[in-house]
């Protein structure tokens, strides 16, 4: 459809164009005509608006995603010119015997920030919603750990798993009688020390969700449970959760989402170690592309990016097809 | 409305057992977050100022020794703290202009101004949102190395943070929402009055659209001091680098107290923004909340 001319009506409030005008106008008008009125009506300033964001996105959005569907299939080393191996990188990135210690620690870190992450806010933002006075002070106390920069904290944990007696967590931990941990410096706790650094900086974040969830059942509903007979206990569990299961499905898989991508932790607290006990996918697609002397393995870098990708997106599928039907009742 | 209730009725908040249950377990709610989201705070303010020996002999101790100032000094000076804080201040300024130049255009010519070719454009951006950061890593890498149209490569320059962070989808997304809700009328009236796209866009919306450019604002600034794993791969030159990746490569060489002391600084902006902004961000926009209007 051609834009009609501004006299007839703006052209740019789309509900303003009476439709018949505009299939017969649209017939008596040639192209050249066509990019006149879209001259005149403002097309070009339109354009210009969107410029912008058309450049940011094709160029740091679209186009990469378009070269690293590409680039999973070529060497690429910046020094010689790409050349297409097809699926040699993805058969050398499944060979690495480093991939299965890496797969399995991130669903370590997964499972493990699961149980410890996805309980805690719920039942702190339960707790919270009952308070009358202050609430404001207690969800900012929550929300502190989210805003302190994510390098600052990990600086400042790391130094407080300071595997001595006399480190700040040991220290701790002897007031109550509990001997010295070695947090980092071991490989069976290494990983647990990385999910409670994790769930401390990122749990306020979830708790304000699901505070403003809670806040936002309806009182008839447990005005209605109440005529029933039920307690505090049976609201929380048939009124409370039940209204929140939307909220619940969907944090459940943005938290498997963000932990199958864990970088931050393991790279600035062990950098993998101790003898790989922290080592996770992308820290070993970082390895691949950025860690090499001879020149980035750009090729099996994208090529396991895009297999992480993939397996994250066929769950996630997989995932909301299965709870479509919770999710809406 | 039943007033304002929540899962305990007035009616069990007269009952003591339960309203002794409540206040206590609110008591040690309380405490527990003051030490939990507080304490690590506080316990960095401490020993900002400490000494390294009381630092490390009694990490817990409620008062130090002697308190070095020194310390603060030492690493905004001797350290070149200012120098990084500089850095990120510089690089939080640009991908804030960035940001919201991007979203604001983007959202009037999508929103306000709706060519016809917007739902197919709408639709692209919607889509890169379901594309996991981790895919562009590398492929963003190169093409800040090699840039088309440049032919020069953008690395260790600010351009390599700045440009990329205009492609948020999560922006663009939020300011077409809001400027959907502004009242077409005004609209129509300035354009009686003879306003063109330009004036309507600088004069009618933007001044209308503050709160949600202020959204927009403070979470590009909070993200950008954040970022880590970008400028630690475009920035290798430790002369631009932002505090971010700088302080993980200063902890090797500089004294416990005077690293401590430049954690601290760092955490000064961040936290001093979520004081001033506190209601933004425990309203929960820009957490997902803000999507469903």
């Amino acid at each position: 459809m051609t834009q009609i001319s501004p006299v007839t009506a703006p052209p740019h409030t789309p509900e303003a164009a009476p439709s018949i005008v505009r299939t017969v106008d649209s017939r008596r008008t040639g192209p050249l005509r066509r990019v006149g009125e879209w001259f005149r009506g403002g097309g070009v300033s339109t354009f210009v608006f969107l410029l912008p964001l058309l450049f940011s996105f094709i160029f740091f959005s679209w186009k990469p995603i378009v070269d690293s569907a590409i680039m999973a299939f070529q060497t690429t080393n910046l020094i010689s010119a790409p050349e297409f191996v097809w699926f040699d990188n993805f058969s050398r990135v499944l060979q690495d015997p480093l991939l299965g210690t890496a797969v399995v620690n991130t669903l370590y870190f997964a499972v493990l920030a699961l149980l410890l992450g996805y309980p805690i806010p719920l039942v702190v933002a339960v707790l919270m919603s009952e308070v009358r006075r202050r609430r404001g002070l207690y969800s900012a106390l929550a929300y502190l750990p989210v805003v302190v920069p994510p390098v600052v904290s990990a600086l400042l944990w790391k130094f407080f798993y300071d595997a001595s007696p006399t480190g700040v967590f040991n220290t701790i931990l002897s007031w109550f009688g509990g001997g010295p941990l070695p947090w980092l410096q071991d490989q069976a706790s290494a990983m647990p020390s990385l999910v409670l650094f994790a769930t401390w900086s990122a749990a306020g974040g979830t708790i304000i969700i699901y505070l403003a969830a809670i806040v936002g059942v309806a009182p008839e509903l447990y005005d209605a449970a109440e005529v029933d007979g039920a307690g505090v206990w049976r609201k929380v569990w048939h009124v409370t959760m039940p209204q929140l299961r939307g909220v619940l499905l969907v944090t459940f898989i943005l938290q498997i989402i963000g932990t199958a991508q864990v970088f931050l932790e393991p790279f600035l607290f062990t950098g993998g170690g101790p003898a790989n006990s922290t080592m996770t996918v992308l820290l070993l697609i970082y390895k691949y592309a950025f860690q090499n002397s001879l020149g980035g393995d750009y090729g099996a870098a994208t090529a396991l990016s895009l297999m992480l990708a993939i397996v994250l997106a066929v769950f996630s599928m997989i995932y909301f097809r299965l709870t479509r039907s919770w999710s809406t009742s | 409305m039943s007033a304002d209730r929540g899962i305990l009725s007035p009616a069990d908040w007269r009952r003591p057992r339960v309203r002794i249950a409540t206040r206590a377990t609110h008591v040690i709610l309380l405490v527990s977050l003051f030490v939990v989201g507080l304490g690590p705070i506080l316990w960095l303010a401490k020993s900002a100022i400490t000494p390294t020996q009381d630092t490390l002999r009694t990490p817990l101790s409620l008062w130090p020794n002697g308190m070095d100032w020194e310390n603060l000094i030492t690493a905004w000076t001797r350290v070149e703290i200012d120098k990084f804080f500089l850095n990120t201040v510089l690089i939080a300024a640009g991908v804030w202009a960035v940001q919201v130049l991007v979203a604001t255009t983007a959202g009037y010519a999508l929103s306000v101004l709706r060519p016809r070719y917007g739902k197919v454009v709408v639709a692209l951006v919607l889509a890169t949102l379901f594309v996991p950061s981790i895919v562009l890593l590398v492929p963003l890498y190169l093409t800040i190395v090699d840039p088309p149209l440049l032919g020069q490569s953008l690395i260790n320059t600010f351009w390599a943070v700045w440009l990329p962070a205009g492609a948020n989808a999560f922006n663009v997304l939020l300011v077409m929402r809001f400027f959907d809700s502004l009242p077409r009328e005004v609209f129509e009236a300035a354009r009686m009055d003879g306003a063109g796209n330009y004036r309507l866009f600088w004069s009618v919306v933007l001044p209308m659209s503050k709160p949600i450019i202020g959204v927009v604002s403070v979470f590009a600034v909070i993200g950008a001091w954040k970022d880590f794993l970008w400028p630690m791969l475009v920035l290798p030159d430790p002369a631009i680098q932002p505090l971010s990746v700088r302080l993980p490569a200063l902890q090797q060489f500089i004294e416990l107290d005077v690293f401590l002391a430049a954690l601290a600084i760092s955490t000064i902006i961040p936290i001093a923004l979520f004081l001033v902004f506190q209601r933004l961000f425990l309203n929960g926009v820009g957490m997902g909340g803000a999507v469903k209007g």
